[in-house]
């Protein structure tokens, strides 16, 4: 049950990457990639409808860690104090940027509003990216199970570590790298025109980008945490994820160069999710590793709620799950086909 | 930075308070959009679709003003409440991961329809939309406000060998009566909100003598729904908070109504200024054995006074929680003699004529709002020094780690970035006003 739960939660966080993580990426491109007040909308008008559903991913997924397992959510939260404010912060900037910029038709509004989406979108998956590193690396936690960190200190993996160092820059590095690719194949499916030309040109030189980064960020976190890729060797799921992640890789490579752009999207979608699910296998059972001492670190097993909870929790979770897909797959069929700005007034 | 508990208390009331201005507009709305919605798929009269479209606009704008606050309260519980988020999730993560899964996604799939998707979808399914939003969001509300109900009145659940709340009963916990009544009251709360702003329009577009039809069917419409959720309320929806708190939060009470001494046939206070050191009130207009009877149901009850409590039980701040109350159960009069009377204008279809009653109404929906913040203020500062009623004191439940420091900068941001969000929503609110039901679209 508790392993049945980490993986539920897990799922969901990755869930929640690869979807609301093309409304980054489209926000990542919205500035270079769109020009014209016209073609701004077209972007808006691609992830307008879909990206308050993609957030609540975010909110369904720490929802269920908040059920699930409390003491996690409880000290990885209060732990990143600040740097959880600033991702806070941003999702506030990118949500009211998409829905209030075409609220009025005028240039210094529209660009203000422009300017922040795209700011806000390309700060959050560093911020991300490098919540993700100080996962990976291990945090101080003692034997409170408590931790509080600053946002730097000396920039070093050892302690006193804060939130940013040179590796969890990395991988938040990493995460933008890979979300502009992601977001590239997903404007390159939903849009056509300028938009589209410029985000293809893109897809390929991203594509190779992610490829480097990954190679290096791979050797760094063998470097940082050696005990993941021990914990990686032993565990069957992350070898199918392995899998997962490298089919993601090749499906985008090849869809990219024949333009069938939702294959290719589908494909960094996989690798998104692979690379994610193979990260929890091979941290298993582990949730927030300690710096200090592995004996204080919360796994799955000493930071669950009670099997009573866990099981109405499973109950419940199997009902609303399938309704949710069912939301999505609407959603995505009716706006199926190519996103076109609306007539000035209407629309994103 | 001085005390951090107090800081942190600040933060998660200060946004919490802004979050809630815009949850109980829309969801006031939700309720008449959707009403608005259905006759005009029944009568086929094209004014119930204009109104809906001006009002689904406002309502678009509030409910991104409520997404983007809502996620910092959510946040929140763990960044500055990790002790009670660790202790509680056994029991409150259920309806907080329940919020997501059988709320959010509901609300979020179909917004974007409603707003962009009347020329895209049948009229039928476009009323669905609009009732897809009514129920998400009022199922938002019970899963909130059973979580808070948890927190007013802890049921359902046992204490685990680890010293954590584990749930016991889901059904009992889900069911908490505390949890029905509350929300039966703070629903009708954001009706009155919804349809005081939707007369305020209705009024304040007929004093100018615009848009009609559309002026005309807002004020009624708002005028009829403000006058039953005033009564709904009140009675019986208030009336059973009061006897809930007095049963099961009587030091609540007592602080409340500023009383003191213990005693029968105790008098409530309609106007004075509680004397927390002296320990009494000053400037009294009472009327004596109400409080016994509202309480209790007998004027002669008995009703205890805060000297019959230990100090360390008592509310941290009376003052506050005693004027909070005031203002709620004051406006709330208010609210039922405005729409009363502008009820019977209505009635006698001179409600356009009375001029003063119309303006009256323009002005008045701020009311609303202070009265729901007043309420909240009197329910969450009536529960200290509890944070889980009997169980949790709220100085043991933050992050103990995270210095008063951090939280003062993070309250300073929020007061920044809030400010500005305000300044630029009530911008565009003016702007959705003033520029009436017609489309936005390029001809204008
Ligand atoms: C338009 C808003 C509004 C109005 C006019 C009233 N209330 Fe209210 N009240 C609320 C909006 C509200 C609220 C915002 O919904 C609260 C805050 C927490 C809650 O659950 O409901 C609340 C709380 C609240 C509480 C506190 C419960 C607690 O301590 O947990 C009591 C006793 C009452 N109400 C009673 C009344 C009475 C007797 C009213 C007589 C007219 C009244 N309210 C009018
Ligand atoms: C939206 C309406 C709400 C408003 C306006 C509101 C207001 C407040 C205020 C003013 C405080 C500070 C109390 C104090 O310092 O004494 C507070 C505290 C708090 N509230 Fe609420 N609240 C609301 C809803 C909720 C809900 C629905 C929950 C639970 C799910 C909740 C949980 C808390 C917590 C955890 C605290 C901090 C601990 C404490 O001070 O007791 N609030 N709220
Ligand atoms: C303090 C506790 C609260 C928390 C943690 C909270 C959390 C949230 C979150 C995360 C959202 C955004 C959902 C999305 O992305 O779609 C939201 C929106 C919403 N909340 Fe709250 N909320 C709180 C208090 C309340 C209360 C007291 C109510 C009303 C009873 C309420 C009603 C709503 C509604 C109806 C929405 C939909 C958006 C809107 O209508 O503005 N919330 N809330």
């Amino acid at each position: 049950m508790v392993e049945l739960w980490f993986w539920l939660v897990s799922v969901m966080v990755a869930i929640y990457a690869v979807m609301d993580g093309f409304d980054f990426g489209a926000g990542i491109h919205h500035l270079t990639a769109a020009k014209t007040n016209e073609e701004r909308r077209t972007i808006l008008a691609a992830i307008g409808p879909l990206w308050d559903g993609n957030e609540v991913w975010l909110l369904a997924g720490g929802g269920a860690m908040f059920l699930a397992f409390p003491r996690v959510l409880a000290a990885g939260f209060s732990g990143f104090y600040l740097a959880f404010f600033m991702v806070v912060w941003a999702l506030i900037l990118r949500g009211i940027a998409i829905e209030f910029r075409s609220h009025v038709q005028d240039g210094i509004w529209r660009s203000f509003w422009d300017g922040t989406f795209g700011f806000a979108s390309t700060l959050l998956p560093v911020l991300l990216g490098a919540a993700l590193g100080n996962v990976i690396r291990g945090v101080p936690l003692d034997g409170t199970g408590y931790f509080n960190i600053p946002l730097f200190t000396h920039f070093g993996t050892a302690n006193p570590v804060g939130v940013l160092d040179w590796y969890t820059v990395l991988v938040g590095v990493f995460a933008l790298v890979t979300l502009a690719l992601h977001g590239a194949l997903f404007l390159a499916w939903k849009t056509e025109g300028p938009v589209h030309d410029r985000v293809a040109r893109r897809a390929l030189p991203l594509w190779i980008a992610v490829i480097g980064i990954w190679i290096v960020a791979t050797l760094a976190t063998r470097a940082v945490n050696p005990g993941l890729f021990a914990g990686f060797a032993k565990a069957p799921l992350a070898w199918f994820f392995l899998l997962v992640y490298l089919a993601g890789l090749a499906l985008a490579f090849w869809g990219l160069r024949k333009g069938r752009w939702l294959l290719a999207f589908l494909g960094s979608g996989a690798f998104i999710l692979g690379l994610l699910a193979a990260t929890a296998a091979s941290v298993f059972p582990v949730m927030l590793g300690s710096t200090l001492d592995p004996k204080f670190s919360l796994t799955a097993y000493n930071s669950s709620v009670g099997a009573h909870g866990l099981r109405t929790g499973l109950v419940w979770w199997f009902i609303g799950f399938p309704i949710v897909l069912g939301y999505f797959a609407l959603l995505f069929h009716i706006h199926r086909g190519k996103a076109k700005a609306a007539a000035e007034g209407e629309g994103y | 930075m001085g005390d951090p508990v107090f800081w942190h208390r600040l933060q998660f009331g200060f946004t919490a308070s802004f979050h809630y201005i815009f949850p109980q507009l829309t969801m006031g709305l939700a309720l008449l959009i959707a009403v608005f919605k259905y006759l005009g798929l029944r009568t086929g009269e094209a004014v119930y679709n204009d109104a809906a479209r001006f009002w689904i606009r406002v309502f678009g704008i509030n409910f991104a003003m409520g997404v983007v606050t809502g996620i910092p309260l959510e946040f929140q519980f763990g960044t500055n409440w990790a002790r009670f988020s660790s202790y509680s999730g056994g029991v409150i993560g259920q309806t907080l991961a329940m919020e997501g899964m059988f709320a959010f996604f509901l609300e979020s799939s179909f917004l974007g329809l409603l707003i962009w998707g009347e020329k895209k979808i049948s009229p039928r399914l476009h009323f669905i939309a609009a009732l897809a939003l009514f129920v998400g969001s009022w199922l938002s509300g019970y899963f909130i406000i059973a979580t808070n109900a948890f927190m007013q009145h802890p049921v359902g659940y046992t204490l685990g060998p680890d010293g954590t709340l584990q749930i016991a009963s889901f059904w009992r916990f889900l069911l908490n009566p505390w949890a029905i009544v509350q929300y039966l009251h703070n629903m009708m709360g954001a009706v009155v909100t919804g349809a005081f702003v939707m007369a305020a329009v209705g009024a304040f577009w007929t004093l100018k003598g615009l848009h009609q039809p559309v002026a005309r069917l807002s004020l009624k419409a708002g005028v009829i729904a403000g006058l039953l959720g005033s009564l709904l309320v009140a009675f019986p929806t208030g009336d059973l908070q009061g006897k809930l708190v007095a049963k099961h939060q009587p030091v609540a009470l007592a602080a409340m109504e500023g009383r003191f001494e213990s005693g029968p046939y105790a008098e409530l206070n309609l106007i004075g200024q509680p004397n927390v050191p002296e320990g009494k009130i000053d400037n009294p207009i009472r009327l004596p054995g109400l409080l016994s009877f509202i309480a209790y149901g007998s004027f002669s009850a008995e009703v205890k006074g805060l000297n019959d409590f230990p100090r360390d039980q008592w509310p941290t701040s009376i003052e506050l929680l005693y004027y909070g109350f005031h203002i709620m159960v004051g406006l709330g009069t208010f609210f039922i003699l405005l729409m009363g009377l502008s009820s019977l204008q209505l009635w006698r279809r001179k409600l356009e004529q009375t001029r003063i009653l119309l303006w009256v109404l323009a002005f008045a929906f701020p009311f609303p709002f202070i009265a729901n913040t007043a309420g909240w203020m009197t329910a969450e500062l009536g529960r200290q020094p509890w944070l889980i009623y009997g169980l949790m004191r709220t100085s043991e439940g933050t992050s103990h780690l995270v210095h008063g420091g951090q939280t003062v900068f993070t309250l300073i941001g929020f007061a920044g970035i809030y400010f500005v969000l305000g300044v630029l929503y009530l911008y565009l609110m003016i702007r959705e006003v003033a520029h009436g039901p017609a489309s936005h679209g390029v001809a204008h």
